[in-house]
C-alpha cells in the first residue's frame, strides 16, 4: 500500500454521492461495538452508520478488525459489547431503538418498517429475518452442486415455505411446482446478469475464479437482502474484472433496494465505487467520510504508510497533487 | 523389443528390479520362512531349516516382479488406468442404463432361484442372499441420507437399527400387535431416537460427531445387554411373531397361507414373501430419497455437506436441517430393524455390534457418497461376497479339509476395500446427478463433449 494508490485515481464524478442520498436514513447503525478474544481487543468501541442506498466501504490495514466487524454484523460472532441495528421499510421505526434495546427482544416494528438488533440474533436468522446477506473472503460456494442449484439453495427459506416444509412438495402439488418455477426464473435472471447462463448446469467448483466471485455475489442477492456485505469482493481479480465488479455493484445498488457494505484492499476499487468510507486501524475508527475526504485524511495516510505524525504534510501534499 | 505402447522395454532395468526384489524377499523370508522352530517329543525346541520352500517363494516373487516390470507396468502406463479422470456424465449414463436391469433382476430373483436351485435349495439363496443383501441395501440407503447427502459421519447407525428391532420385538411379544401396525411405530420410534441423539450432538462436526455417534451406538447396545428386566439381556428375545400375509399366517395349519391358497406347505412361501416385503421397503426408501433430493430440504442437505458456513450465511437453519437428515436416516433403519426382528424371530444384542455400523458405513463409502445405485452394488458385493465365502467348499480340496474360507472373510473384505479406494477413490459411482437442470446451455451436452475428447485422444495416439 502506498501513496501512489491514492493518487492513481482522479476524483471522478462517481466518487461523489448523489445529493439526495447524502440525507438518506441509515440502514445499519453500529454503536460502541467491542469484540474481545480473550485478552485481544479486535474491535474497540466502534460506531458508524451505513446509509440506505449507499455503497459503504470498510477499509484499513491488515489486522485492523474489518472481518471481525463483518462477522459481528452477520451474526457469526457475538459481540462482547455494543449494539448493531438494522432497519428496513419506514425509517420512522428508528425512534423505537432505545425502547427495543431496553426491552431485550430482537426486533420491533410492523409491516411498514422493521428494526432488528443483530447482536441478539443467531447467524441464520440475521439472513432469514433481518435480510443481511454476505460473501466470504475465501469464496464459499457449494462446489459439487451446479451453478443453478447454488442459486436455488439461496432461496431455501422461500421454497421451504412454498413446499409446506416438504409435505406439499413431496406430494408434488401445483402450488409448490409454481414456486419452484418462479425460483428457477429468479435464478435465471441473475445468471443472465452475471453472464453465466450457459454454465448453469456445470458444477460451481469448475468455474473460473472471477466467475465464482460473481456467482457468490449473485447467490447472496438471491436471498433478497436489504444489506449486502461483501468481504473483499475484488481479491484475486484482474484489473478488467475488478472494473466490471464496480459496474456490477453499482447496478445492484441502483436497481435493487439493496445497500452494500464492503471490505476491500484494492484502493482503486474502493475509491471508485464507494459513496462512503469508514477507516479502521487497530480495531478503532480513525476516519469516516466520502472518498474525497478519506483520500486527504492525514491519519489514514499515516495508518497505511506507517509514518510518524510529523511526516504527514509531505505525504498529504503528495496525495493531493 | 517393443512394448504395447510402442515404447522399447528396458530389460536391463527389469532385471535390476527383479534382483532387488528377490534380495528384499530373501531378507524378509529368511527369518520368517527359512527357519522354523518345532517341539520334538522330548519337549525340546529344535530349529529346522526350510531352504526349498524359501527358494520357491523367493523365485515366485522374483518372477512376478519380472513379469510386472516387463509387461504390466508399461501396459499400465500406456493405458493410464490409474490416472484416468472420472468422466461424471459417463457414470450417470451407466446408471440410467443399469437401472431397469437391476430392478428387473431384483423382481425376478426368487423365480430364478426356484428355477435353478429347486424348492429345497432356493430357500438358502433367497433368504441368505436376497433378503440379507436387501436388508443392507435398505440400511445403506438410510445411512446414505445422513452420510452421503448431509455429510454427517454417523458411526453409530446400528443403534437405530437396534431400536427398530427391539421396538417390534417388545411391542409384538407384550401387546400382541400386528407387524403392519408396528412397522411404522418402529420407524417413528427410531426417528424419535435419532432426533433425541441429534439435539446435543449436532453442533459437533466431522471427527467429533463420528466419535459421539460411535459412543451412542455402544450405549444402546450396553443398555440392551444390561437392562435385563426389559430386554432379557444377552439371552435376547425369542419367539417374536413372524409377519403374516395381510393376516394369513405362514404355517402348516388349515388357516395357513399354503392351505388357503391350495398349495402344499413349504417354508419357501414365507421366504419369498419376506423377500418381496424387504424389496418393497427398500424401494420405498429409495423413492423417498429420490423425491427429497429434488426438494429444498434435500438440496439443503447437500449444501450442508458442501459447506455448512455458507449454508448459515444463506439463512438456512442448519440444526433443523441436520435433525431432519438424522431422523429420516434413523427411520429407515427402524423399518429395517423391525423387518429383521420379524424375519429372524429372535434378536439379541449380538446382532447390533459396532461391526454392523462399520459394514454399513463401508457400503455407503464404497458405493459412492449419495449414489443409490452405487450403494446397492456395494451392498451386493460386501454382503453377497461374505455369504458366497460359505459356498466355496471346493477350496477344501485345494487347501486341505481344515481350510475354512469364511475365516478369510475379513482379509478379502479389506483387500477389496483397498483395491476400490485405489481404483475409484470416490466410490463405485462417484458422479452426482444434479437435482434440477436448466437445460439451456448452448454448449454441447456433456456426454457428447466426453465422446469428442475421447475421439481426440484416440486420434492423437494413432498419429504418434
Amino acid at each position: 500500500m502506498s501513496a501512489a494508490v491514492f493518487e492513481s485515481e482522479p476524483a471522478g464524478a462517481q466518487a461523489t454521492p448523489k445529493p439526495e442520498r447524502r440525507n438518506a436514513p441509515a440502514v445499519l447503525r453500529v454503536d460502541h461495538l467491542t469484540m474481545r478474544f480473550g485478552g485481544l481487543v479486535a474491535v474497540k468501541d466502534l460506531s458508524f452508520a451505513a446509509r440506505r442506498g449507499d455503497i459503504t466501504a470498510l477499509i484499513g490495514p491488515n489486522g485492523a478488525g474489518k472481518t471481525t466487524v463483518f462477522n459481528c454484523i452477520t451474526g457469526f460472532y457475538k459481540p462482547s459489547e455494543g449494539r448493531i441495528a438494522l432497519q428496513f421499510g419506514d425509517p420512522e421505526v428508528w425512534s423505537e431503538i432505545e425502547r427495543l434495546t431496553e426491552r431485550g427482544t430482537r426486533s420491533a416494528g410492523d409491516q411498514k418498517g422493521m428494526l432488528f438488533l443483530l447482536e441478539r440474533m443467531p447467524d441464520y436468522l440475521v439472513t432469514q429475518k433481518a435480510r443481511v446477506a454476505r460473501t466470504f473472503q475465501n469464496i464459499r460456494l457449494f462446489p459439487g452442486m451446479t451453478v443453478l442449484e447454488n442459486l436455488l439453495v439461496a432461496q431455501h427459506n422461500a421454497l421451504m415455505r412454498a413446499s409446506g416444509f416438504t409435505v406439499i412438495g413431496a406430494l408434488g402439488l401445483r402450488s409448490y411446482r409454481q414456486a419452484e418455477r418462479a425460483a428457477v426464473e429468479h435464478a435465471r435472471d441473475w445468471l443472465e446478469q452475471i453472464g453465466l447462463l450457459d454454465r448453469a448446469d456445470d458444477p460451481a467448483g469448475e468455474l473460473p475464479y472471477g466467475a465464482q466471485r460473481r456467482l457468490e455475489i449473485a447467490r447472496a442477492m438471491c436471498t433478497n437482502p436489504i444489506l449486502l456485505c461483501l468481504d473483499e469482493p475484488a481479491a484475486g481479480l484482474n484489473p478488467h474484472e475488478s472494473a466490471e465488479l464496480g459496474n456490477y455493484l453499482h447496478a445492484i445498488r441502483d436497481e435493487h433496494a439493496t445497500s452494500i457494505l464492503l471490505i476491500e484492499h484494492d484502493m482503486s476499487v474502493v475509491m471508485r465505487i464507494s459513496d462512503h468510507i469508514v477507516v479502521l486501524d487497530h480495531g478503532e475508527r480513525i476516519a469516516d467520510g466520502t472518498p474525497q475526504e478519506i483520500r486527504h485524511d492525514p491519519k489514514v495516510i499515516a495508518a497505511y504508510l506507517g509514518v510518524e505524525e510529523e511526516h504527514f504534510s509531505q505525504a498529504g501534499s503528495g496525495a493531493s497533487s | 523389443m517393443e512394448g504395447a505402447g510402442g515404447k522399447p522395454i528396458d530389460v536391463v532395468r527389469a532385471c535390476k528390479d527383479t534382483a532387488v526384489t528377490a534380495l528384499i524377499a530373501f531378507g524378509l523370508f529368511l527369518p520368517l520362512i527359512g527357519f522354523n522352530t518345532v517341539l520334538n517329543i522330548h519337549n525340546e525346541l529344535i530349529l529346522q531349516t526350510r531352504w526349498p520352500l524359501l527358494a520357491i517363494l523367493v523365485g515366485v516373487i522374483a518372477a512376478g516382479r519380472f513379469v510386472y516390470s516387463v509387461l504390466i507396468a508399461p501396459w499400465l502406463q500406456d493405458s493410464n488406468v490409474w490416472s484416468r479422470p472420472e468422466v461424471s456424465i459417463a457414470g450417470g449414463r451407466l446408471t440410467k442404463w443399469l437401472l431397469p436391469f437391476i430392478l428387473g433382476f431384483a423382481v425376478l430373483y426368487p423365480a430364478l432361484a426356484l428355477w435353478l436351485a429347486g424348492f429345497q435349495g432356493a430357500v438358502k439363496w433367497i433368504d441368505n442372499f436376497g433378503v440379507q443383501i436387501l436388508i443392507y441395501v435398505m440400511l445403506g440407503w438410510g445411512l446414505n441420507i445422513v452420510v452421503g447427502l448431509a455429510g454427517l459421519l454417523d458411526l453409530g447407525y446400528v443403534a437405530f437399527y437396534a431400536v427398530g428391532a427391539y421396538s417390534y420385538a417388545l411391542l409384538a411379544t407384550t401387546f400382541d400387535l400386528s407387524f403392519w401396525i408396528l412397522l411404522p411405530v418402529a420407524g417413528c420410534l427410531a426417528a424419535f431416537w435419532g432426533v433425541l441423539l441429534g439435539f446435543p450432538v449436532l453442533r459437533l462436526r466431522g471427527d467429533y460427531l463420528a466419535i459421539v455417534t460411535l459412543a451412542f451406538g455402544e450405549i444402546i447396545r450396553l443398555v440392551l445387554i444390561n437392562w435385563v428386566a426389559v430386554t432379557n439381556g444377552y439371552a435376547g428375545i425369542a419367539s417374536i411373531p413372524r409377519p403374516t400375509f395381510f393376516g394369513i399366517p405362514f404355517n402348516a395349519t388349515d388357516e395357513g397361507f399354503a392351505a388357503r391358497f391350495g398349495l402344499e406347505f413349504s417354508p419357501i412361501y414365507r421366504t419369498i414373501f419376506l423377500y418381496y416385503l424387504i424389496l418393497a421397503l427398500a424401494l420405498v426408501a429409495a423413492a423417498i430419497t429420490v423425491r427429497l433430493r429434488r426438494l429444498p430440504l434435500g438440496r439443503a442437505w447437500e449444501a450442508l455437506r458442501e459447506d455448512e458456513i455458507a449454508c448459515r450465511s444463506l439463512g438456512i437453519n442448519t440444526t433443523n436441517t441436520k435433525l431432519t437428515a438424522f431422523a429420516m436416516g434413523a427411520m429407515f433403519a427402524g423399518f429395517a430393524g423391525s423387518f429383521f426382528a420379524a424375519r429372524q424371530g429372535f434378536i439379541s444384542p449380538e446382532s447390533f455390534t459396532f461391526m454392523e455400523s462399520a459394514v454399513i458405513v463401508a457400503i455407503v463409502v464404497l458405493g459412492g457418497m449419495g449414489s443409490l445405485i452405487g450403494v446397492a452394488i456395494a451392498a451386493v458385493i460386501m454382503i453377497g461376497g461374505t455369504e458366497i465365502m460359505r459356498e466355496l467348499d471346493f477350496l477344501k480340496i485345494v487347501f486341505g479339509a481344515d481350510f475354512d474360507p469364511t475365516q478369510y472373510r475379513m482379509l478379502l473384505f479389506g483387500f477389496a476395500m483397498v483395491l476400490i479406494m485405489i481404483w475409484k477413490p470416490r466410490g463405485l459411482i462417484a458422479s452426482r446427478e444434479p437435482s434440477l437442470l436448466l437445460g439451456e446451455s448452448p454448449a454441447r451436452p456433456a456426454h457428447e463433449l466426453a465422446k469428442a475428447m475421447q475421439a481426440a485422444v484416440v486420434e492423437s495416439k494413432a498419429r504418434a
